[in-house]
């Protein structure tokens, strides 16, 4: 009988090949906004469908309106054949809808299996009792996990696992994941995606959101693509390729390729020497690490997110101690100066942190105030002076062609893109001779990705040292020089980027072993 | 004298139980309420005045957790519905509630003939300690066990209907889920804004009845203005100090009750201090709990991770 009640909302017993989801018309709009408007999207159960768009197309807020989030103005969705109206993630859940979002629904301090069955209805069941049915879960689909695990001692790929399971657990035959592979290595996408055709052939419906071109056509029976809020058009994924997706997904053709342009004068302007930094909490960050940065070449840095990249920027800039080490700068070490000086030397940390405005950038302030910055102490005296941080604000709008009112509207109401721009542009206009990026174009569309990756060609042609810390290895090998792969603070190899192969760098990214 | 001191220790240390438990299930669900020492003053207010009128014991109780619910009410809907600020809507909830009892007090005060407001003796015997045939004449346990007021006990029974419903219910558990990350909470098709209604209201609740102990007990059935004096203050910190478990708070309350009647119990001959002393001493430790626990840098998995923050679902 607790059995029983502990897997409930099972959707009626659904035919491979019906619909699961039929969203008809869709429309919601946000104020004067039209986030979605007039969207169609059908998933079959036994059926991977790919929902493409870039940023801002609105997939994400199609996504909330099928998790109860959001509720549309109009159109009419229908799962599993009956119309529904779907007012809160538990309407959702009943309909059999599990959401998978890009940040994890977790809470940190509970175990693996109390977060599973957080929220299904019946008895509290005993942790015995709880654990045999995880396992049990687990061995259906083929996944490991220890269910008595905390979940802030997990790494991002069990954190995946564990959000799966929980669809799972409550027997939900839709499964929508909003860009699940953002996080995760080469190896945990592959092992992802062979769990997602396992769920496809016991008749789950999944609906996967990415913008990587390549996924889609590697897992996806179907893509939808969207493209600012429109529905474009649903191709076959067999009867298609990247050039078309792209082409569908940003309106018109674009060039994929990347430019590396030759490197410049090649002279070592920038040195780690056995560099040992350690977070907070005691564990190591970046472990006795030694590199070497040059003038006129990009410098890529891959690795697992968390594997040490944002302490090593920040110990480079200044604004986290090293436990041991140099880092030298035309001979002179960095480490023990503060932020301010070591930016008056030329050395330039434009970080984009997850959620950008948080570090960087001040959300309520206008351009010319973020542009203040940076340069406050150079005039003496008490008083500052406006004016030239105004004529630079308003020379990085016109040079980058950033879209705001005016350079004194708060930066948090610029678009992401426009955002970066600024945090960027900001370092680049004080002419650093070595400019550290990190995650410059996270979550921004195809163009304006481009515009950045110029921007850094336009550096490196300047003979200024760039360091960029990336996440997407196709651009990182494109882009960069040399490569310099992290894992778990190590350096687990520098390559060179124009003959290294993506699955050498995708095993040194695990430390370069197959890690479990 | 031993047996004495802890007896009292333990009259001492209810009102600062209730508040504390109650408090707990408020930061739980993530709701940081300064408004205790308010929520308990309205509590004192009605338990004593219904009390007065009604000349029975249960309808004092009654009130008084009506009225902590009804104070409780006003901090969730400006916090939980409308978001505002949870460090300053409780603090304005302690100003309301302590204005608000003595208010109500003077006001009956200039209605009574007498001058002074004076519970009638039917309650006052229904307060007193219990008496349990048997039980409370053995010696020693008897008046350990069995001879306080029913506040006592009603006291320790919620702290550990508490502790059950923490560690043993779903519902507990999902409760602590949206302490710790609502998001998280909210995406498992738990109702957020339901639970933190519940939970922040029955433990105003709960602080009204410990409000009513200090109004019915503490000064001998006579009503005084500003009678809730500062404890609802040690509540809140007495929460840390019990790492937000109720069953812990049983433990932490009667240190502090114990702090509190110990200026009676330590003989002149002994050491001799002044009172302010004495008065000053649960303060100073609470201040320096405060320190301390701000120091600990061990992951406690009690502290709720969203204390203090409120939960809005469509930010991302």
């Amino acid at each position: 009988m607790a059995q029983q009640n502990t897997t409930p909302n099972q959707a009626e017993p659904s035919a491979v090949g019906e619909y699961a989801i039929e969203c008809r018309g869709v429309t919601k709009r946000f104020g004067t906004v039209v986030a979605n408007d007039g969207v169609d999207l059908t998933v079959r159960y036994g059926e991977i469908l790919a929902l493409l768009g870039e940023n801002g197309s609105g997939k994400t807020t199609l996504m909330n309106m099928l998790s109860g989030i959001y509720h549309p103005d109009s159109g009419s969705i229908r799962i599993a054949g009956k119309e529904a109206v779907i007012n809160s993630p538990e309407d959702s859940m009943a309909l059999g809808i599990g959401m998978i979002y890009q940040h994890f629904k977790l809470v940190d301090v509970f175990t693996a299996m109390d977060n599973i069955a957080l929220g299904t209805p019946g008895r509290r069941l005993p942790a015995r009792e709880l654990r045999t049915k995880v396992e049990g879960i687990c061995k259906g689909v083929g996944l490991t996990i220890d269910p008595a695990k905390r979940i802030y001692e997990m790494s991002v790929s069990e954190k995946q696992t564990v959000e799966i399971l929980k669809v799972l657990y409550r027997g939900q035959k839709i499964l929508i994941l909003d860009e699940p592979t953002a996080v995760l290595t080469p190896q945990e996408t592959d092992k992802l995606f062979a769990i997602l055709r396992r769920m496809r052939e016991q008749g789950c419906a999944v609906i996967i959101i990415t913008h990587k071109l390549g996924e889609v056509l590697d897992i996806s029976d179907r893509v939808t693509i969207l493209r600012r809020g429109k529905y474009i058009d649903t191709v076959n994924t067999a009867e298609t390729d990247e050039q078309q997706l792209t082409e569908l997904m940003v309106g018109r053709p674009v060039s994929l390729e990347i430019d590396r342009p030759e490197q410049g004068e090649l002279n070592s302007i920038l040195k780690a020497v056995d560099l040992t930094i350690r977070k907070p909490d005691g564990a190591i960050a970046v472990d006795d690490v030694s590199f070497e940065v040059r003038t006129g070449e990009i410098l890529g840095v891959a690795g697992i997110a968390g594997s040490g990249q944002k302490e090593l920027c920040e110990a480079i800039a200044g604004l986290y101690p090293a436990e041991k080490g140099a880092v030298l700068y035309r001979k002179e070490n960095l480490i023990g100066k503060n932020p301010r000086e070591i930016s008056r030397l030329g050395v330039h940390l434009g970080f984009v942190p997850e959620d950008r405005l948080g570090m960087g950038l001040v959300a309520s302030m206008g351009m010319v105030g973020n542009m203040m910055l940076k340069t406050y102490d150079a005039p003496k005296g008490p008083f500052i002076d406006t004016a030239p941080a105004r004529e630079q604000a308003e020379e990085l709008v016109d040079k980058l062609s950033i879209v705001t009112p005016s350079v004194d509207t708060p930066v948090r109401l610029m678009s992401g893109g426009n955002v970066q721009k600024v945090l960027l542009g900001r370092e680049i206009v004080s002419k650093p001779s070595v400019l550290i990026t990190a995650y410059p174009v996270r979550g921004l569309d195809i163009n304006s990705s481009y515009t950045v990756y110029d921007l850094l060609n336009e550096q490196k042609k300047d003979n200024v040292a760039v360091v960029y810390v990336g996440e997407d290895l196709d651009v990182l090998m494109e882009l960069s020089d040399r490569i310099m792969v992290l894992c778990h603070g190590k350096i687990t190899g520098i390559v060179d980027a124009r003959t290294a192969t993506k699955d050498q760098i995708a095993r040194l990214m695990v430390g370069g072993k197959e890690e479990a | 004298m031993l047996l004495k001191f802890i007896v009292a220790a333990i009259g001492a240390s209810t009102p600062l139980l209730f508040g504390t438990v109650g408090e707990t299930l408020s930061e739980k669900v993530g709701h940081l309420n300064l408004g205790v020492e308010g929520m308990m003053s309205i509590g004192a207010c009605a338990g004593f005045m219904v009390g007065m009128m009604t000349d029975s014991f249960l309808w004092a109780i009654l009130a008084a957790f009506g009225a902590g619910v009804l104070a409780a009410l006003i901090y969730a809907v400006l916090t939980v519905t409308f978001m505002a600020d949870q460090n300053v809507s409780g603090l304005t909830l302690t100003i309301f509630g302590v204005g608000l009892a003595n208010f109500i007090g003077i006001f009956m005060l200039g209605h009574s003939p007498s001058g002074t407001l004076k519970l009638p003796d039917g309650i006052t015997a229904q307060m007193r300690g219990v008496h349990i045939p048997g039980l409370s004449d053995l010696p020693v346990i008897g008046e350990l066990l069995f001879s306080y007021s029913p506040f006592v006990y009603i006291g320790i029974v919620i702290a550990i209907l508490c502790t059950v419903f923490m560690r043993k219910t779903k519902a507990g558990l999902n409760v602590q889920a949206i302490g710790h990350n609502p998001a998280a909470a909210d995406a498992a098709g738990i109702s957020v804004t339901r639970w933190k209604y519940t939970m922040i209201l029955v433990g105003g609740g709960i602080c009204g009845i410990g409000g009513a102990y200090c109004a019915l007990i503490i000064n001998g059935g006579v009503w005084i203005s500003n009678n809730v004096g500062g404890l609802g203050w040690i509540a809140v910190a007495l929460v840390i100090f019990a790492k937000w478990k109720p069953l812990y708070a049983i433990w932490g309350s009667f240190v502090f009750g114990a702090l509190r009647v110990l200026k009676y119990y330590v003989p002149a001959s002994v050491i001799q201090l002044p009172t302010a002393l004495y008065d000053m001493l649960p303060f100073v430790i609470t201040a320096l709990i405060l320190v301390v626990s701000s120091m600990r840098k061990k992951r406690d998995h009690n502290i709720p991770g969203s204390l203090g923050v409120n939960y809005f679902r469509e930010e991302r």
